[in-house]
């Protein structure tokens, strides 16, 4: 399979054989992002840190895992200090990002500026979040934990809870896990319940997820729980947001729902729906999932950049 | 003698096979009374062998392309009748393309496609009939389509 110059825009864009290669080769950047290893792969390549909206890990660990390749970066990670400010449109400033660098990463507020900005680059243009929309490495690192944790994805049972209306991974990773053949039980008050769409999707791959509000019933035989902050952000209303922040809590009381080996998964930042005892306990599994950004993101960039194979 | 509701035109297009009550959202899309000064005739409800539909006549108006891919979009069934000198010169069924550009906004205020950027709004068609489709930029699906077009 030929990744070079490839755009990751979308999950969708991308079909299990290729989800299922850069899981693979993630696998062996292990080493590599962790500094165990050395490469110079990437030596000479410079990638475009667009960040027009906050983020912590997406871009510390697509920094990282460019430099972990050897190559370079640059860009910027507060659009305050851009041409942006003084209304410059995104499909110019994408051209001027494609001319400086061999690949674009970007994060923006609105639903579909990757997609826009892949019209306007030459280079290889990488999703890094578009408002609620797509959020296409985040699934691919979720995807990686899970495999490599349970070893497998299919057949396992996967509780997605939280806000499953607004929350961008959540729709990827539906769409990604039925893909693969998981069970899906989707827990969230009634106002966040995952658009119907995205359930129609996941009844294409012939999976039937169940749809509850009953958090402690879910997890009882649950193999991952996958927690999402209800994010003030995305919320229109500021009165709709007050009325279901708070409605679950992930906390030890619930372990006791739950397997042993219930791993719970979060893309973090997370504010009040994880209790921080559970960070002690086994079962927490979303720091080790957010350094897996790193080995996904340099499994990504190495292949689009077309860089030696490891 | 039997007398005709709307008489026959001499010259223009009439739009048939309209489903019932979606005449004057037809007239909406074509952007009539602003687009044309002659003659428009609306008929509504009127029998059919198929049940009821409405029909429109235009007179001294040919449709273009990005008209009937309009009209495509909330009449998926309509027949378009070119008239010239009282005859039907060409008739054919609406037929929906497989993408819409430039046509539709998108109706996620987020999208950005309705934000001051050098592109056509697009849309990738799902279904044909009924119309359902997808924004090519933020993936979300258009409701109220008639109330989307340009």
């Amino acid at each position: 399979m030929d990744f070079k110059g490839r755009d990751v825009i979308s999950v969708k864009d991308f079909s299990k054989k290729e989800i299922n290669e850069i899981l693979i080769y993630a696998k062996k950047m292990v080493p590599y992002a962790k500094g165990e290893k050395q490469t110079n792969i990437l030596k000479e390549k410079i990638l475009s840190s667009l960040f027009f909206e906050p983020s912590t890990r997406t871009r510390l660990s697509f920094e990282c895992a460019m430099h972990r390749l050897g190559g370079n970066v640059i860009g910027f990670a507060d659009p305050n200090a851009t041409s942006q400010k003084k209304g410059e449109s995104l499909a110019d400033s994408i051209r001027m990002a494609d001319a400086y660098s061999d690949a674009i990463v970007i994060r923006h507020p609105q639903e579909g500026a990757a997609r826009l900005s892949g019209e306007f680059a030459d280079s290889p243009v990488l999703n890094a979040g578009d408002g609620a929309g797509q959020h296409p490495t985040q699934c691919l690192l979720d995807l990686f934990t899970i495999l490599t944790e349970k070893k497998k994805i299919n057949g396992n049972k996967i509780v997605l809870l939280g806000d499953l209306k607004y929350g961008r991974t959540v729709h990827s990773l539906a769409y990604a896990l039925s893909l693969f053949g998981a069970e899906l039980i989707f827990v969230s008050p009634q106002s966040l319940k995952m658009p119907k769409e995205v359930i129609s999707e996941c009844k294409d791959f012939g999976v039937e997820p169940t749809n509850t509000t009953n958090l402690d019933n879910a997890i009882k035989d649950a193999d991952v729980l996958y927690v999402t902050r209800i994010q003030k952000e995305r919320f229109p209303d500021a009165e709709e947001y007050n009325k279901v922040i708070g409605t679950y809590k992930v906390d030890t009381e619930l372990l006791k729902h739950a397997h042993n080996d219930l791993i719970i998964m979060h893309p973090l930042p997370r504010v009040v729906e994880i209790d921080p005892h559970v960070d002690k306990t086994p079962n927490a599994l979303y720091f080790k999932q957010a350094f897996n950004g790193v080995p996904v993101r340099m499994a990504l960039l190495s292949l689009i950049l077309g860089g030696k194979k490891l | 003698m039997k007398e005709l509701k709307v008489t026959p035109i001499k010259k223009g297009t009439v739009i048939d096979h309209i489903p019932p009550c979606m005449a004057l959202k037809v007239l909406h899309v074509l952007k009539i009374p602003e687009a044309t000064s002659s003659a428009v005739s609306v008929a509504m409800n009127v029998k059919s062998k198929m049940g009821k539909k409405d029909i429109v006549k235009i007179e001294n108006k040919e449709l273009d392309k990005r008209e009937v891919n309009k009209i495509s979009l909330i009449a998926p069934k309509a027949t378009i009748n070119i008239i010239r000198n009282y005859e039907v010169v060409e008739k054919h069924r609406v037929q929906l393309p497989d993408e819409i550009v430039g046509i539709v906004k998108c109706s996620n205020p987020t999208c950005i496609s309705n934000f001051r950027e050098p592109v056509e709004s697009r849309f990738i068609v799902v279904n044909k009939d009924p119309p359902h489709i997808k924004c090519y930029y933020c993936e979300r699906d258009t409701e109220d389509i008639a109330e989307r077009i340009i």
